[in-house]
């Protein structure tokens, strides 16, 4: 059996326990939203005094909810790759007569579809709220190439917990000081606003590149050098973990 | 090439002088055995004796640090792939999905093997195993019997020529445990060489043909369950008068002056 055929079938499967679990989407889903109702509907006014007449700031900060959105997610990802260790599940496929990578392979796949659909479901919130975009076609599809280098990025971070946690509650435990990293970003307010130090790091942090080039793309304003940082930062973050990840998944037996 | 002769007369699994360490615990100090094809063969230990250490390097899981292991007469270590087209493993705890039903689980394991008739041979096994009133119910329900015997199905979906079964009762309660002997009965009378590991000498002795006993890595006796017996002396009671010891006399001595 192909590689590719057999990782086919590990992401049916895989994408079976989202279905049969909803719950893990809406979980996902529920924080993001919630932020967003807060910072459009409480801190939204104050903000906008700071920011260019006209803004739009349900679309100002919807860059930042949707990388707090994947951010969250991938804690389900790290929890399916611990569960399928813990359970035995690795060991039986690798004593099978099949690609060793598919079933790390198919758990990324799932992670990035389900991420995607999480993200999707925000953005559907956030139109209701107001959000409104000129991007055109093309623009969207950068849009969704950032966030699925961004996604994949945090997926191959992911499999690390999943491959070393000893209990399921620390495999998705990562996963918080990354929700947070947009709050120390251009995210929500600009960074000129804020304290020297504070400020240094939110305009070296991927985050603050990330979310300028998609805000950029959304209001059809020019990405300037941002976008190549934020590219750089997602590509250097996922060759990393990845080089890491299949290390530890091929030492693990 | 190996000519196709070694393949058919070669032992099911043939392991010599194996060592494996794991930085300075040494847990396999040179283990010989061989099993033969159709064989039910059980390795006896208790824990940390090195049975699941052994298991998972004739499952290509793990690799030696020295010795020869040869599984129907393919290399370990050099022909991975031959061997894992003529093994299945069922670990020490069960490797079920349990988001899936018991039906979904071998379906995947048969799309996985490249099985021509998936459905088929689902159905098939869940009948073998007395899982087909409860195929369509998630794998989550099941009873730990239950389990045990859906993983063990999922063992023989494309009919391997040799399975291993390690510790497939620990954790079983004792109606669960017989469901499970039943089922590795069942299958060595199919002509399938079973290894099995097991902390109950009980265990073995029901179900193997030859057993091998496992201690701090090395093997210490290997025969028929007749064989062992021959080995060891013929059980007698004796009476023993338990003197007190000197912390027993301290004991009662002090107890009675505090008393006072």
């Amino acid at each position: 059996m192909s590689a590719i055929s057999t990782m086919s079938v590990l992401t049916g499967r895989s994408m079976k326990h989202i279905l049969r679990s909803p719950d893990t989407i809406i979980t996902v889903c529920v924080m993001p939203i919630a932020m967003m109702l807060m910072f459009v509907y409480v801190f939204g006014g104050a903000i906008k005094s700071a920011l260019p007449a006209g803004t739009n700031y349900v679309t100002y900060q919807l860059p930042g909810i949707m990388l707090i959105t994947v951010a969250s997610g991938v804690a389900y990802t790290a929890l399916r790759v611990f569960t399928d260790r813990q359970k035995g599940i690795f060991s039986r496929l690798h004593t099978m007569p099949i690609s060793r990578g598919a079933a790390l392979w198919a758990h990324v796949t799932t992670s990035l579809v389900s991420n995607l659909v999480s993200v999707v479901i925000v953005v559907l919130v956030a139109l209701a709220m107001g959000f409104r975009s000129s991007a055109s076609f093309l623009d969207w599809l950068a849009i969704v190439g950032i966030l699925i280098l961004f996604t994949l990025a945090l997926t191959w971070l992911a499999v690390i917990p999943g491959l070393t946690a000893k209990s399921a509650e620390t495999a998705g435990a990562f996963s918080y000081p990354l929700i947070f990293l947009p709050f120390l970003s251009s995210a929500f307010a600009p960074t000129a606003t804020m304290p020297l130090v504070v400020r240094v790091f939110a305009e070296h942090q991927p985050v603050t590149s990330i979310v300028d080039s998609l805000r950029a793309l959304l209001t059809r304003q020019p990405v300037g050098s941002s976008i190549w940082i934020a590219l750089a930062w997602c590509v250097g973050i996922t060759a990393l973990t990845y080089i890491l990840a299949i290390r530890l998944y091929h030492k693990a037996a | 090439m190996t000519p196709a002769t070694t393949t058919t007369r070669a032992p099911a699994i043939a392991v010599h002088d194996l060592r494996k360490s794991f930085r300075d615990n040494q847990v396999l100090k040179g283990v010989d055995f061989e099993v033969e094809r159709g064989e039910i063969f059980a390795l006896l230990g208790s824990n940390g004796a090195g049975k699941t250490t052994t298991i998972n390097i004739c499952t290509t899981l793990l690799e030696a640090d020295c010795g020869q292991v040869q599984v129907c007469g393919h290399d370990v270590m050099k022909q991975a792939n031959k061997v894992r087209q003529s093994i299945s493993l069922t670990g020490q705890f069960a490797a079920v999905d349990e988001m899936l039903t018991g039906r979904e689980n071998i379906v995947l394991i048969a799309q996985l093997r490249g099985v021509a008739d998936a459905r088929a041979t689902a159905d098939a096994l869940l009948t073998r195993f007395g899982l087909a009133d409860a195929a369509d119910r998630r794998a989550s329900t099941y009873s730990g019997g239950m389990t045990r015997r859906l993983d063990i199905a999922m063992s023989l979906v494309g009919d391997p020529e040799v399975i291993f079964l390690d510790e497939p009762t620990t954790g079983l309660d004792p109606e669960a445990r017989i469901e499970v002997w039943k089922a590795v009965q069942e299958l060595a009378a199919s002509g399938t060489t079973i290894l099995l590991t097991t902390q109950y000498l009980e265990e073995a002795e029901h179900l193997a043909h030859r057993i091998a006993i496992v201690h701090q890595g090395v093997i210490i006796a290997n025969g028929t369950m007749d064989e062992l017996k021959r080995r060891f002396p013929p059980a007698k009671v004796e009476y023993v008068e338990k003197q007190p010891s000197l912390e027993d006399i301290f004991l009662a001595i002090t107890a009675k002056e505090a008393a006072k």
